[in-house]
C-alpha cells in the first residue's frame, strides 16, 4: 500500500470514528434512549432532554475541532500538507 | 409615530448604513474576489460569516417558537440542523475546498466528466436556493410590517434592494465582511433579551444554565419542572416529554441533517479561506458561533412559553378571576393581533381569556366554519366537533364553565419577536431584536443570491453557453486539483 492509500485509509478511519460519536450523542442519547436517560437528573435538566437540546450541540463543536486537529496531524504525517 | 417605532427606525437604519458602508469599503476588485473573496479570509472571521450565512430567519425567528410550542419534540430541529452541519464539515467542505474551484456545479462537472451533470447541479442549486430565499424574504417582510408598520411588500422590496446593492457591488468579499457585521448584530440581538429574561426568571444571567436552574423566589423548584406542571395542569402534554413517535423524530432529524449538509451557499463559504487546513478549522469556528445561538434557543423557547402561560393564566386554574381579562390584555397582544399571527375569541363570554388544551374542540370548530364556507365535508366536520365536544365535556375544564381554547392562533414566529415585549424589556431591546431578525434574513439571502449568481454566471454562461466571455480566470499555480481526483476514483 502506498503513502496516498494509507493516508486515505487513516482519513476514513477518523471520519468513521467521528460519525460514531455524532450518531451516539444525537440519535442515541437525544432520541433513542431519551426516556431511559431522563431518569437521571443534571440540575434542573433531565439528562436525555439535556442531550437533545444542549449536550449534542456542545459535542458537535468539540467533534469538529478534534477532526480538524487530527486531520492536520495526518496531513503532516503523510506529507500531503499544503505549502 | 410611537417611541418604539422611532427607536426601531433608528436601530434598523443604523445597521443598514453599516452594511452598505462595509460592502462599499470591501467591494470586489477582480474575479477571484467576486467568487471566493480572493481566498484570503481569516478562518475565525470566515467562521463568523458562515454562521450568519447559515443561520437564517428560520433559526432566528422561528426556531425558539417551535421549541416553545413543541417542547422536547422540536429538539429535532436543534440536532438536525447542527448535526447536518457536522456532516458538511467532515464529509463535504474540506474535499471540495481541496479541489480548488469556485462553485459546486463546477466540481460535479469535472468529477463526472460531464457537462450534463454540471447543468443538473446548476438547476438543483437554483431550485433549492430560490425556495430558501422566499422564506428569508417573508421573514424580512414580517419584521418590517410589525415593527415599522411598513406594508409587507414595501418591506420586502427594501430588503431585496439592500441585498442587491451589496451583493452586486461587493461580490463574495463584500458579502463576507457584511455577514461578519450581521453575525455580531444578530447574536447580540438574540442573547441580550435571553440574558434579561433568564435573570428575571432564575437569577442566572447565562440562559443555558438558567434553563437548568431553580426559579427565583420559589424555594428550589426547577424552571423546567414548574413549566411541565403549568402546561400539564392546563391539559397540554409536559414540555420535556416526548409526544411524537420515536421513529418520526428520528426520521425528521435525519432528513434535516441530510438537507443541511447540502446547502450550496454554505459549501461555497469554505472556498474563501487560504488553505484546506483553514477550511477545517473555520468549520469548527462557525459551529462555535452557531452553537451560541442554538444553545440559547431552548432557554428562549421554554422561558417564552412560561411567560406566555403566566400572562394568560394569571391566577388559579378554574377560579373566576384566574384568567386575563380580554379588554385588559397587554399592548403587545393587540399589536400582534393586527398582523394576524395571534388571535383570541371569547367562547364562553366571560370576558376573560382561557388558554388550555381543549381536546381539539376549538380546532374542530374552526374546521367546521371553513367546511361550511366551502360547503365541503360539512357532516364529517360536524361529527368531529361533536366528538371533541363530548370529550371536552368530560374534562375538568368544562366544570369551570370553559367552552374551548380561546387563544385561537399563536404563530410560532411571534415568540422570539414578541419575547422582549412579553418580558417587558426596554424599547431598545425590542428594536435590537427587529434588527437582528432582519440581519439573519439578509445575510442568508445574500449568500443564497450569490450562490445563484455564481452558478448562472460561472457555470451556465461562462462554462457552457459563452465560453469565450471575459478573460481566463486565474487559478493559482500551487493548487493541484489532482489529489482529490485520485482519491475519489479509488473504491472505498
Amino acid at each position: 500500500m502506498n503513502n496516498a492509500q494509507k493516508y486515505w485509509q487513516a482519513n476514513i478511519r477518523l471520519v468513521i470514528g467521528c460519525l460514531i460519536v455524532w450518531f451516539f450523542v444525537s440519535f442515541g442519547c437525544g432520541i433513542l434512549f431519551v426516556n431511559q436517560l431522563n431518569a437521571i437528573r443534571l440540575g434542573g435538566y433531565q439528562l436525555g432532554f439535556w442531550f437533545a437540546q444542549q449536550g449534542s450541540i456542545y459535542t458537535f463543536v468539540v467533534l469538529i475541532f478534534f477532526y480538524a486537529w487530527r486531520m492536520n496531524q495526518l496531513d503532516r504525517k503523510f506529507n500531503v500538507e499544503e505549502a | 409615530m410611537t417611541n418604539l417605532m422611532m427607536t426601531t427606525y433608528l436601530v434598523v437604519g443604523a445597521t443598514f448604513a453599516l452594511y452598505l458602508f462595509i460592502a462599499l469599503k470591501s467591494r470586489a476588485k477582480n474575479t477571484g474576489e467576486f467568487y471566493v473573496a480572493g481566498k484570503g479570509i481569516h478562518p475565525v472571521l470566515n467562521g463568523m460569516a458562515t454562521g450568519a450565512d447559515w443561520m437564517s430567519a428560520a433559526s432566528f425567528i422561528s426556531m425558539a417558537g417551535m421549541l416553545a410550542m413543541g417542547g422536547y419534540d422540536a429538539s429535532a430541529y436543534l440536532m438536525g440542523w447542527t448535526g447536518g452541519y457536522c456532516l458538511l464539515a467532515m464529509l463535504l467542505a474540506p474535499y471540495l475546498r481541496k479541489y480548488g474551484k469556485f462553485t459546486v456545479p463546477e466540481f460535479i462537472g469535472d468529477r463526472f466528466y460531464s457537462q450534463t451533470a454540471r447543468l443538473v447541479a446548476v438547476i438543483c442549486l437554483i431550485v433549492a436556493s430560490l425556495t430558501y430565499v422566499i422564506g428569508q424574504m417573508k421573514g424580512i417582510g414580517v419584521a418590517f410590517s410589525r415593527f415599522m408598520e411598513i406594508p409587507f411588500e414595501t418591506g420586502l422590496m427594501i430588503g431585496m434592494g439592500i441585498v442587491f446593492v451589496y451583493a452586486v457591488l461587493g461580490g463574495m468579499k463584500g458579502v463576507t465582511y457584511t455577514q461578519i457585521a450581521q453575525y455580531v448584530v444578530l447574536i447580540f440581538a438574540y442573547t441580550v433579551p435571553a440574558v434579561f429574561i433568564s435573570l428575571q426568571l432564575t437569577g442566572n444571567p447565562i440562559p443555558q444554565l438558567g434553563l437548568g436552574s431553580t426559579l427565583s423566589g420559589s424555594d428550589g423548584v426547577f424552571l423546567l419542572d414548574k413549566l411541565d406542571k403549568v402546561v400539564t395542569d392546563l391539559g397540554f402534554s409536559a414540555y420535556t416529554a416526548q409526544k411524537d413517535s420515536t421513529l418520526n423524530i428520528f426520521l425528521l432529524t435525519m432528513s434535516l441533517m441530510i438537507g443541511t449538509a447540502g446547502l450550496p451557499h454554505v459549501i461555497t463559504r469554505f472556498f474563501t479561506v487560504p488553505k484546506v487546513k483553514d477550511a477545517r478549522s473555520s468549520a469548527g469556528w462557525a459551529l462555535v458561533f452557531i452553537a451560541i445561538l442554538y444553545t440559547t434557543a431552548p432557554a428562549v423557547g421554554a422561558m417564552a412559553r412560561m411567560n406566555l402561560m403566566n400572562t394568560v393564566q394569571t391566577g388559579e386554574i378554574g377560579s373566576p378571576e384566574g384568567n386575563l381579562v380580554l379588554e385588559e390584555r397587554p399592548q403587545w397582544m393587540r399589536n400582534w393581533e393586527k398582523t394576524g399571527l395571534l388571535g383570541f375569541k371569547d367562547m364562553n363570554g366571560d370576558g376573560r381569556i382561557q388558554f388550555y388544551s381543549d381536546s381539539g374542540l376549538s380546532a374542530a370548530q374552526a374546521d367546521l366554519v371553513k367546511a361550511q364556507k366551502d360547503n365541503l365535508g360539512v357532516e364529517a366536520a360536524q361529527a368531529k366537533v361533536d366528538a371533541a365536544a363530548a370529550k371536552h365535556a368530560e374534562s375538568k375544564f368544562a366544570g369551570f364553565g370553559w367552552k374551548g381554547n380561546e387563544v385561537t392562533k399563536v404563530d410560532n414566529d411571534i415568540m422570539v419577536l414578541a419575547n422582549p415585549e412579553i418580558a417587558k424589556l426596554p424599547n431598545w431591546v425590542i428594536a435590537l431584536v427587529a434588527a437582528g431578525g432582519i440581519a439573519a434574513a439578509l445575510s442568508t439571502a445574500a449568500g443564497l443570491l450569490l450562490a445563484i449568481s455564481s452558478a448562472i454566471s460561472h457555470d451556465l454562461v461562462k462554462g457552457m453557453i459563452a465560453k469565450n466571455i471575459g478573460s481566463v480566470v486565474n487559478r493559482r499555480p500551487e493548487e493541484k486539483p489532482s489529489r482529490l481526483h485520485f482519491y475519489a476514483s479509488k473504491p472505498l
